[in-house]
């Protein structure tokens, strides 16, 4: 048993969602159940979303990180998120895409801010050890700003 | 971690934002205050005033019975009348990782780009009776913003989870037919808080025999409960949903304005214990004090049992320090 008696808080916000014409909803399930059972709180929303709308609930929720399921090419649409969170003034926030993303448009989405790009593989630990992270990044950003 | 209470900007702007109905304002204040932030104490000083304008309604009834699903329909009716909303969505936390799945809005997408509705999802983050505990205060925060509606779901609710009646004016329970037993669920809990009763799904057969139940139940209480409606809906269709906001419309009327500030004392000292409750179990799970590693320790080897570390807590650590 470890040492410590104490238990985190308060958890990660982390928004999990689809933007885009594109259905296939699986492995964003997945991906919010290995982020629950971290101890994390998911929102979590149907697929098909527009920016604006992903933008809107980012800000009520006041999520720490976002993640973009993306298996269709709806990941182009990543950079236009971008701008339209730091529009909104949450710039601050945390972006990862995750899903069949090729590796020429990779570079593309780091250079218009996405943290991170997970490919299919990608392991559990890695996945939730990185949003956690970000979402520490996330808060600290937003405390500073 | 960093602490978010950190986060936001001097609270003096922050409620200034807020009063002004500032969706970013309200998202911050509600993050502060569930996570009793340094800020948070005064921005909730800084709303007492502005408090009373929303009509705040409740919903809940057991899981699957369509709450979200009505919510969103009772929304959608509520904009054609012209009100602005803000919606309470709680979801539970998971009692082994802490963690949550916050899906009521998958069933509100039809509002999605609305300004003039503010949806936020709470965990339960271990608090029991429906609601999280930040709840009351997260529903001021809504009517200070100036939202002329502010409904609060509940998770899935049983028997006891009847904590919802104590926080709003109008509490709606929703029950689904061919859910069979869940009607003997509710009826000895959480039906004696409604004020408007819904049998939701009423496409479905027995919709008419669930509808003969409740109102079967209705009849027996005394008569001073009388007056309390039972309506049918089929939220994906929108049925019955314009009679629903009329009921909710006329019995906020009948109770005469705002019931929450006619709360009696005696809710007032419930109320003000549960904030105390939480304050304690916050701090207590905060502190990096080395006598209650130690009290924990006695517990985990068995030379402590629960209570009297409780006690020795509060008498030895809490008051000294407070």
């Amino acid at each position: 048993m470890s040492d410590s008696t104490k238990s985190i808080s308060p958890p990660p916000r982390v928004l999990v969602t689809k933007i885009g014409l594109d259905g296939h909803d699986r492995g964003s399930r997945i991906v919010a159940a290995y982020l629950r059972d971290a101890g994390m709180e998911v929102i979590y929303t149907a697929p098909w979303q527009k920016i604006e709308a992903v933008v809107k609930l980012a800000v009520e929720e006041d999520v720490d990180v976002i993640g973009v399921s993306s298996l269709a090419t709806d990941h182009l649409l990543l950079p236009d998120l971008m701008a339209a969170l730091g529009e909104a003034g949450f710039g601050h926030v945390k972006v990862v895409a995750g899903g069949i993303i090729p590796d020429g448009d990779e570079a593309e989405l780091l250079r218009a801010g996405v943290s991170r790009v997970f490919h299919p593989g990608s392991p559990r630990e890695d996945i939730v050890a990185t949003v956690g992270d970000l979402a520490t990044q996330a808060r600290a950003a937003c405390a500073n700003g | 971690m960093t602490d978010r209470s950190a986060a936001a900007p001097a609270s003096g702007k922050l409620l200034e934002r807020l009063l002004d109905g500032e969706p970013a304002a309200l998202a911050k204040a509600i993050t502060l205050v569930e996570n009793a932030g340094a800020q948070a104490a005064q921005v909730l000083a800084g709303i007492q005033s502005r408090l009373g304008h929303a009509l705040v309604i409740g919903v809940t009834g057991p899981p699957g019975a369509g709450k979200s699903t009505l919510v969103s329909a009772l929304v959608g009716e509520l904009r054609r009348r012209g009100k602005s909303l803000g919606i309470l969505a709680v979801d539970p936390s998971s009692p082994l990782s802490g963690g949550a799945i916050l899906g009521d809005r998958i069933r509100m997408a039809e509002h999605a780009c609305d300004p003039e509705v503010f949806v936020r999802s709470l965990a339960t983050r271990g608090h029991v009776g429906g609601l999280s505990s930040a709840a009351a205060r997260v529903v001021d925060l809504m009517d200070a913003a100036g939202k002329d509606v502010v409904i609060v779901e509940t998770v899935g609710a049983g028997q006891s989870d009847v904590e919802v009646a104590q926080l709003v004016d109008v509490t709606v329970v929703v029950c689904a037919p061919g859910l069979g037993d869940e009607i003997q669920a509710i009826k000895a809990g959480i039906l004696e808080i409604a004020d408007v009763l819904v049998v939701n799904k009423a496409d479905l057969p027995n919709a008419e025999r669930t509808m003969a139940q409740l109102e079967g139940m209705l009849s027996l209480r005394d008569p001073g409960a009388a007056g309390v409606p039972v309506i049918a809906t089929t939220a994906t269709e929108g049925r019955g949903v314009a009679e629903l906001s009329d009921a909710v419309e006329a019995r906020a009327e009948a109770l005469g304005g705002s019931v929450r500030a006619a709360r009696t004392l005696a809710q007032i000292r419930l109320q003000i214990a549960d904030s105390a409750a939480e304050l304690l179990r916050r701090r207590l799970n905060d502190s990096d004090d080395e006598g209650l590693h130690a009290l924990c320790r006695s517990v985990q080897r068995g030379e402590l049992d629960l209570e009297n570390a409780a006690r020795r807590y509060l008498s030895d650590y809490l008051v000294n320090k407070a």
